[in-house]
């Protein structure tokens, strides 16, 4: 594994959440009704900062909870050889929200199918929107974002790692080469 | 830390690792109950087989909750066992549910070590239920879960256990993982209901409810059984219960939060009296609720096993 | 047939020989033992390298014949007596029906001379049925030509009764052979009470149970002063009674088998039905009290207890399981990795325990290398290795305890009566 290039630093990706914020509230011309549910691991802090900066431009306090999609994968995500179960948090009604979907990398669109496919299982959001970092691109099933922080075009033998502070100590996203 | 087994026959062989990983699985599952709709579909079209030997409501109806709550497919066989040269044997019993393509087989059997047997000549992965005297791993799971929800943690806390020890499938396993998990272990029962070799399995033995109790966070009361018809130590119900029963007044001399388990389902008036029974120190019931959890967490870790051992031989 | 064995280490106990040795065996009969023998011979044998002893002498056989003929038959066990270097073997009547009558011996005496591949000795049972209530005619069966009388399997309970047996067997000069186990206290135990049996969940079998019942044997020896020996011994307590008693001048002999000087209870771990036996495997302690016992001779003699059970009576659940494993096959190569190939033995020792001592306690003239005896040889290669494989058993049954070990020492040939009944190269050219 290689690291080829540095696709964006800490300011930049601060700068790029700060425009998704704005988006956000555009798009739903403000935020009643709108709750942000992050997938687990990156995009639940990718979430909360969302939510910081709306805090920042409106006042308003947005909930935020946390989505562990494992138990609805299918077999084409296993990325890793086990990867470990961890908990939903949602402790609200999501039932007639603008539910606004948070993840670190859209790439083959089989994490958000199981995202939506669990989601479901919790009520009948109003909405459901997708607010990603990264998209790279390589999409194997007809998903969207409807917020992307930046379109990277990659190959299959790349991987894109979305580094936070929160997990990895520091803040940027790199493009890194299997060998 | 991946479960690479394709079988949970007992604690014995499990190390810390892989009895934190269950637990830590359990407490993502314990979620899934709590919603509206109370499924996952991680072992959607998978086919679970509760072979049951020897009959049990309460395991049987948790490994089926925890089963179709997983989205699994779950057939329960209430068999017959038999007696040699009479009838199906276990080993034909299990190839012919691996024929029908079932994915796990949950077995509770009356003889120590069926669940070994069963798991060494079927390629299905294999939950051990209760084998004999030998293990059940799951209720001791489910125990120790309990515990760690009310007390923070294992290690350094002190669990006493109550009841026919030797006979007891729950008391070994308990005893194994409560010790790989750091916890003090005592056993109390008569004499002649203590096995050869506990201590070095690494509990402390005693005869006395008081000592078993006096420094205890947690007593784990077993079921006796008195239907037994082989050296009864206590023929008298009463008489058990005047020595060993868990009552108020006894708990009084114990730590104040003390906590009361057992595997159900209880004698009142033989293992504990009522009020103990229905008393705030009683978790009775939330280790009902906590068996859903350990069991969806196993169900869904051993398949995974399963899995990998599958794709690794591909 | 003349053979002619070249160049061996010729062990032979009974004339003190441990030498680089000739052979030359004729009619049947051990013709020369010698240095540099020429003459002519129909077959010459180079035996370089190996050790040249008398034929096994296995006194604790089981062969199922009458009865049970699916787990192995005089013929099966015989060759797989055969392979294992045994040349002579004591059956016990635990058939079904029991040997326990005159029309039973005889039976049993046909059937060994119609497919018998090596000589077979008959024990008769002490009480009729083995029920431990009423006494077979010791005198009549020994006129029909047993030699040793057991209920083996089980102990005759009743003292006064057994006491009787053993005046008549004195008189008659029959050895009896103990199964030593007091019933009550085993009752429903299926491995070695201690940590072990607690660790699996399965009823414990104390020592005790063997050891009582091994007092109790040698007190009415030495009343009766009638010959004894205890079968399969498993525990050092029952050892140091043994020892005691023939300080003392008891006549009392005893034996052990493999598995009871090479496993201890741990082997059990994991529900290994082919780890059950009775008596069980016993502990660490014990382990090294029976490996003493055979250093210092208070084992007199190594015997297979080969027990055959078919599949369907092992390959089940642990407590239902049938007690007992197989042994003709492997008793030499596990005697010799475990005992000679350690240095706890030499080769003379155990020619002595699997040969010539347990033909001179069953009073039979085998064993030795003497002239003028019976052409019962083995040609042995004590380094080579080999691992113990289901498929290669000769016996109809392959509950072996030693399935996948690796052992040191093949037999090359045997040679029973003067006729070469096996030889390894054969076999070695079939597998090709």
């Amino acid at each position: 594994m290689k690291e080829k290039a540095r696709l964006l630093d800490k300011e930049t990706i601060a700068r790029t959440l700060m425009r998704i914020a704005h988006e956000i509230l555009e798009k739903n011309k403000g935020m009643d009704d709108v709750c942000f549910v992050g997938i687990r691991n990156r995009g639940v802090y990718l979430a909360q900062r969302l939510a910081a900066c709306i805090k920042t431009i409106e006042g308003k306090e947005v909930p935020v909870g946390a989505l562990d999609i494992t138990l609805y994968r299918d077999d084409l995500t296993l990325i890793a050889a086990q990867p470990l179960v961890r908990k939903t948090e949602i402790s609200f009604d999501i039932t007639g929200k603008n539910l606004v979907l948070v993840d670190d990398v859209l790439y083959t669109g089989r994490t958000v199918r199981a995202a939506l496919d669990e989601l479901i299982d919790f009520g009948r959001p109003k909405s459901i929107q997708l607010a990603v970092l990264v998209d790279r691109g390589h999409r194997e099933l007809p998903v969207r974002a409807d917020y992307a922080g930046k379109n990277v075009p990659t190959s299959a033998n790349e991987t894109v790692e979305v580094r936070l502070t929160e997990v990895d100590g520091k803040d940027e996203v790199v493009i890194i080469e299997k060998e | 830390m991946a479960w690479i087994r394709k079988d949970l026959l007992g604690l014995e062989d499990l190390n810390k690792e892989e009895i934190e990983l269950i637990l830590n699985t359990a407490e993502s599952f314990k979620e899934v109950s709590t919603r509206e709709i109370k499924k996952v579909p991680a072992l959607r079209g998978k086919t679970v087989v509760n072979l049951f030997y020897e009959p049990s409501t309460r395991t049987r109806v948790s490994f089926e909750v925890a089963a179709k709550r997983l989205s699994a497919d779950v057939i329960n066989i209430a068999a017959q066992e038999s007696s040699v040269r009479k009838g199906e044997t276990l080993i034909d019993t299990g190839r012919n549910i691996e024929a029908l393509k079932a994915d796990i087989i949950v077995i509770r059997h009356s003889a120590s070590g069926a669940a070994a047997i069963l798991a060494r000549n079927v390629s299905v992965s294999v939950i051990n239920a209760g084998d004999g005297w030998h293990e059940h791993p799951t209720q001791a799971l489910l125990d120790i879960f309990t515990l760690k929800e009310k007390l923070g943690s294992i290690e350094g806390f002190k669990v006493s256990i109550v009841g026919d020890i030797a006979h007891s499938r729950v008391a070994r396993s308990n005893i194994w993982g409560l010790t790989k998990l750091g916890a003090e272990v005592t056993v109390c029962a008569p004499r002649i209901l203590i096995p050869p070799g506990i201590e070095e399995m690494g509990a402390k033995i005693t005869d006395n409810i008081d000592e078993a109790l006096s420094c205890a966070d947690a007593v784990n009361v077993l079921r006796m059984q008195f239907e037994r018809d082989e050296e009864n130590a206590f023929p008298d119900q009463l008489d058990y219960f005047k020595k060993f029963g868990i009552t108020e007044e006894r708990l009084k001399k114990a730590k104040k939060n003390i906590i009361v388990m057992h595997p159900g389902p209880i004698n009142r008036g033989i293992e504990m009296s009522s009020a103990v029974a229905d008393s705030p120190s009683s978790v009775i019931l939330e280790q009902v609720t906590n068996g859903i959890a350990v069991r969806m967490a196993v169900l869904f870790l051993v398949s995974q096993g399963h899995d990998q051992k599958n794709d690794n031989i591909n | 047939m003349t053979i002619l064995i070249k160049n061996g280490r010729v062990v032979d106990p009974a004339n003190n020989l441990d030498e680089i040795l000739d052979i030359l065996i004729e009619d049947g009969l051990i013709a020369k033992v010698g240095a540099n023998i020429r003459t002519q011979a129909k077959e010459i044998i180079d035996a370089t390298g190996t050790i040249v002893m008398p034929g096994l002498v296995d006194m604790h056989v089981h062969l199922r014949e009458p009865g049970r003929e699916d787990k192995e038959t005089i013929a099966t066990g015989t060759a797989a007596a055969a392979k294992g270097g045994v040349t002579s073997v004591l059956v016990m009547p635990n058939t079904q029906p029991a040997i326990d009558s005159v029309e039973s011996v005889a039976l049993l005496k046909k059937i060994i001379q119609e497919t018998a591949k090596v000589n077979v000795f008959i024990a008769a049972a002490i009480t009729r049925q083995r029920q431990g209530s009423e006494l077979t005619d010791i005198a009549k069966l020994k006129q029909e030509g047993i030699v040793a009388i057991s209920d083996d399997g089980a102990s005759v309970d009743n003292d006064a009764l057994f006491q009787e047996a053993l005046e008549k067997a004195k008189e008659q000069q029959v050895l009896v052979i103990c199964h030593s186990e007091d019933k009550l206290l085993s009752c429903g135990g299926v491995v070695n009470l201690g940590l072990t049996s607690t660790r699996l969940g399965l009823r414990g079998i104390s020592s005790a149970s063997e050891y009582n019942r091994v007092a109790r044997d040698i007190q009415l020896a030495e009343k009766t002063k009638a010959n004894i020996h205890i079968a399969h011994v498993s525990c050092k307590e029952s050892l140091e009674l043994i020892s005691q008693a023939k300080k003392k001048g008891i006549k009392v002999t005893c034996e052990t088998a493999p598995h009871y000087f090479s496993l201890s209870e741990e082997a059990v771990l994991g529900f290994d039905t082919n780890m059950k036996v009775n008596p069980p495997l016993r502990s660490k302690d014990d382990l090294a009290g029976i490996r003493q016992g055979l250093v210092q001779a208070t084992i007199d003699v190594i015997a297979s207890d080969h027990a055959p059970h078919t599949e369907n009576e092992k390959d089940i659940e642990f407590e239902r399981a049938e007690s007992g494993v197989i042994g003709l096959e492997t008793e030499l190569a596990v005697a010799a990795t475990e005992l000679i190939h350690t240095g706890l033995l030499d080769w003379l020792d155990l020619a002595k325990k699997m040969a010539l001592n347990p033909a001179r306690a069953l009073g039979i003239n085998k064993g030795t290398l003497g002239v003028g005896c019976d052409a019962d040889v083995i040609v042995v290669s004590p380094d080579k290795e080999w691992i113990v494989q289901k498929e290669k058993f000769v016996s109809k049954s392959k509950n072996s305890a030693f399935l996948g070990k690796k052992l040191k020492g093949v037999v090359e040939y045997t040679i029973c009566a003067g006729e070469i009944i096996y030889r390894n190269a054969d076999v070695r050219r079939e597998d090709r």
